[in-house]
């Protein structure tokens, strides 16, 4: 694996199942009466939060505690990076303060890539989403969460040949590149819809076929995932009006009678229920939407450790070498 | 005054010939011709000699962004590039939009001494595209201002163009339009492409280039007028400036020697160095381009050489500022995409990067032939040299050339401005 996770592109086949399987053994973790590794003591993760997102903020700070990292959360919210301090010196901060690892989540597509590349700090970084570009542990938690539900948790190997149905604003959504990147890696087919508005120029060069007709995927789908959509895209002509998007690429009721029964419906939060996906759905037996939580810290914890740990695996040689792998 | 002696030069890429330059004359033309005493005499063999560069443009930043450049250091860069006019862009602080400003940026040209600085005007107060700023007092300032730009910013407001290029008809300006239609581009950060789409960078489309000239090369044809478009990037744009001059409408352009070059591929590094306005377009836009200069369709090559200090492009893409450093390269791309592909030939360079963009700017001065009793406005360029870009050598103030570490061929050996050598051995003078 490289040492950096910014894009779901760099992980290999075997980089992924790695996590995916690393995240398995990790997850009973979360069923023990003490949740905590001693894996990661005395080494330092810091969040760095340039975007408001107390969920993911709190997943990477929950992963990093039940390895026994020293966790420093540095928000640098309601800061304009153009007039604030440069994300240079932030950098520099950090190194001097000795991070091991530092959690990026950033409005500016590519800075967590320019954080790991320019030299300025040392340690590993994790894209915890950049801009409109990607956020891969939110597709590994994705990926994990498609494998539990779809073969159960004994289940190993990929995707392959699953149908994964992604819906929404797939211009603007950094959940949707990074799954389709790292979905294509597992072997999955991933149909991406939305209305061509909401589609970038090039989508028909990513590993994935295209729709804008929702209705044509479902019947075959595996797994459909729904993408928020900022209602105030409307007011740049993305579409209408917010019912006609509910009307034609919402998810209802109606919508997912037509799924397969083993099917499942996904959705990264924060919902906009009555938007994109109704309030039945996202409360239906088939919705995995707290699960894909859960898997979050189980995915996040497997990333850390294995960007920061070491190649031998994770619980058992936390468990008998406490000492030697910190 | 010096007199040089060039011997064995081949002018405009020709036979090898003998150039006296005396009093800021060129003298005689010739072969075996004996230096004069006290004329200095430059062995030039497998040199090529060239009239003097013309730079349509150039950003400067004086006043206002001294960190950046100054009129100083960017005419060492410009000799260095072996120019010896440069136009300075009016998107300054305060903006060139009155004579007071563009005095001042001759002023300074002046006394900087190496390169020739002729100040662009703003065509609208403030760049703002809302009212036309005072463009007969420029002309009639001591700068005698002919080529107006918001550059930076484009004339997006229809009856604002019409009017600027009929009013400039008075004393023979010309209107030269940044093309980018603001609507299509908020918040553009890279070419719209299969690229921008992978990187979650907002695009910057090429109809957003082509819907502007289309317009406006229709308003020139329209009001009689004459239009000149600053770096043209896409392929779009070259059949469209094709189609506007096989109608015999008076429309000029340019081409930058990075989009000469670098592609959209490059952004993959978000590095800011790359990041440029026009953006950095596609392989299949610059076979187009090449093609379009070779042809004639775009009359020259200019830098948009656009210093900017280090800590606007030492961060994160979003941020950082658009523009690369261009004055010292230059000569070295257009030889390698152009010369050396066989596309263009010398004397084509010579059209390009002197003749024709001296014309667009009504410089008398420049872009002249190399004959006996024109003016000495020379260069002399090794094409045999081959240099590897060091930003730290470089003469401008700035360092954000996207050529590091690059080698380049070709090196300019000397520069001359009106008979007095601004370079010498590739050295300032």
């Amino acid at each position: 694996m490289k040492r950096h996770l910014i894009s779901a592109a760099d992980l290999t086949r075997d980089d992924a199942l790695l996590i995916l399987d690393t995240a398995e053994e990790l997850a009973h973790i979360a069923e023990r009466p003490i949740k905590k590794l001693p894996t990661l003591r005395g080494r330092t993760v810091v969040n760095l939060f340039f975007e408001d997102s107390t969920r993911t903020r709190i997943s990477f700070e929950a992963a990093a505690k039940r390895l026994s990292a020293d966790v420093i959360n540095f928000s640098v919210k309601g800061s304009s990076v153009s007039k604030g301090e440069s994300l240079k010196d932030t950098a520099l901060t950090l190194q001097a303060m000795g991070a091991d690892a530092v959690v990026i989540r950033h409005g500016a597509s590519g800075a967590p890539y320019t954080l790991a590349n320019s030299g300025w700090l040392h340690g590993s970084v994790v894209n915890a989403g950049d801009g409109t570009h990607e956020h891969p542990t939110q597709a590994l938690l994705d990926a994990f969460t498609m494998r539990r539900r779809l073969s159960g948790p004994d289940a190993r190997g990929g995707l392959d040949g699953r149908r994964i149905t992604i819906v929404g604003d797939v211009l603007h959504s950094r959940v949707a590149r990074s799954n389709v990147l790292l979905l294509a890696t597992l072997g999955a087919d991933v149909t991406l819809v939305a209305p061509p508005t909401l589609l970038p120029i090039g989508v028909e060069t990513w590993p994935c076929s295209v729709s804008y007709d929702i209705d044509a995927t479902l019947a075959k789908a595996d797994a459909v995932m729904m993408l928020r959509v900022q209602r105030e895209r409307m007011n740049a002509a993305f579409f209408p009006t917010e019912r006609e998007y509910s009307r034609r690429y919402g998810l209802d009721a109606k919508r997912m009678a037509a799924l397969p029964d083993h099917a499942i419906v996904m959705h990264p939060g924060p919902m906009n229920r009555g938007m994109e996906i109704a309030a039945e759905v996202a409360d239906s037996a088939r919705s995995t939407i707290v699960e894909q939580v859960t898997n979050g810290v189980s995915v996040r914890m497997a990333v850390l450790y294995l960007l920061l740990g070491g190649s031998e695996p994770a619980v058992t040689t936390a468990t008998t070498t406490e000492e030697t792998t910190a | 005054m010096s007199t040089y002696l060039i011997k064995n030069a081949k002018v405009l890429g020709g036979d090898a010939q003998d150039v006296l330059i005396s009093d800021g004359l060129v003298t005689r033309v010739g072969t075996g011709i004996d230096a004069p005493q006290a004329a200095q005499t430059i062995d030039a063999a497998g040199h090529i000699l060239l009239p003097g560069l013309v730079d349509l443009h150039t950003h400067l930043r004086e006043p206002g962004r001294e960190d950046a450049e100054t009129v100083e250091t960017g005419t060492r860069a410009a000799a260095l590039g072996g120019f010896t006019a440069v136009h300075a862009m009016a998107n300054t602080d305060p903006v060139a939009d009155t004579a007071g400003v563009v005095e001042q940026v001759w002023r300074l040209g002046q006394e900087a001494g190496r390169c020739d600085v002729h100040p662009v005007g703003a065509v609208t107060v403030g760049l703002a595209g809302e009212r036309l700023a005072e463009l007969g007092a420029m002309h009639d300032s001591a700068a005698g201002v002919k080529v107006f730009s918001d550059d930076g910013k484009c004339v997006h407001d229809a009856v604002i163009m019409r009017r600027a290029l009929e009013y400039v008809k008075a004393f023979d300006g010309v209107v030269a339009q940044h093309a980018q239609e603001p609507r299509l581009t908020e918040g553009a950060q890279m070419n719209e492409g299969t690229v921008s789409g992978m990187l979650g960078l907002r695009g910057w489309p090429a109809v957003a280039e082509e819907a502007i000239i289309a317009r406006d090369v229709l308003l020139t044809a329209h009001v009689g007028s004459r239009l000149h478009v600053c770096h043209v990037s896409t392929a779009g744009s070259v059949e469209i400036i094709r189609w506007a001059k096989s109608k015999g409408w008076d429309v000029t352009a340019e081409v930058t020697p990075h989009h000469l070059l670098l592609t959209d591929e490059l952004v993959r590094s978000y590095d800011p160095v790359y990041k440029v306005n026009p953006p950095l377009r596609t392989a299949e836009d610059i076979a187009a381009l090449r093609e379009g200069l070779a042809d004639g369709t775009i009359d020259a090559v200019a830098t948009d050489h656009a210093p900017h200090p280090c800590e606007d492009k030492d961060c994160e893409w979003a941020v950082a500022a658009m523009g690369m450093l261009g004055l010292e390269t230059a000569l070295s791309i257009v030889q390698q995409t152009m010369v050396d592909t066989g596309l263009l030939d010398w004397a084509g360079v010579a059209d390009r990067m002197s003749v024709r963009p001296a014309r667009i700017g009504r410089l008398d001065g420049h872009g002249r032939a190399i004959a006996a009793g024109e003016p000495a406005n020379l260069v002399l360029v090794d094409p045999a040299a081959r240099r590897t870009v060091e930003p730290s050598e470089l003469a401008s103030r700035s360092s954000n050339t996207p050529y590091a570490g690059m080698e380049l061929p070709g090196r300019v050996a000397a520069t001359f401005l009106r008979g007095v050598p601004t370079v010498i051995d590739g050295k300032l003078a």
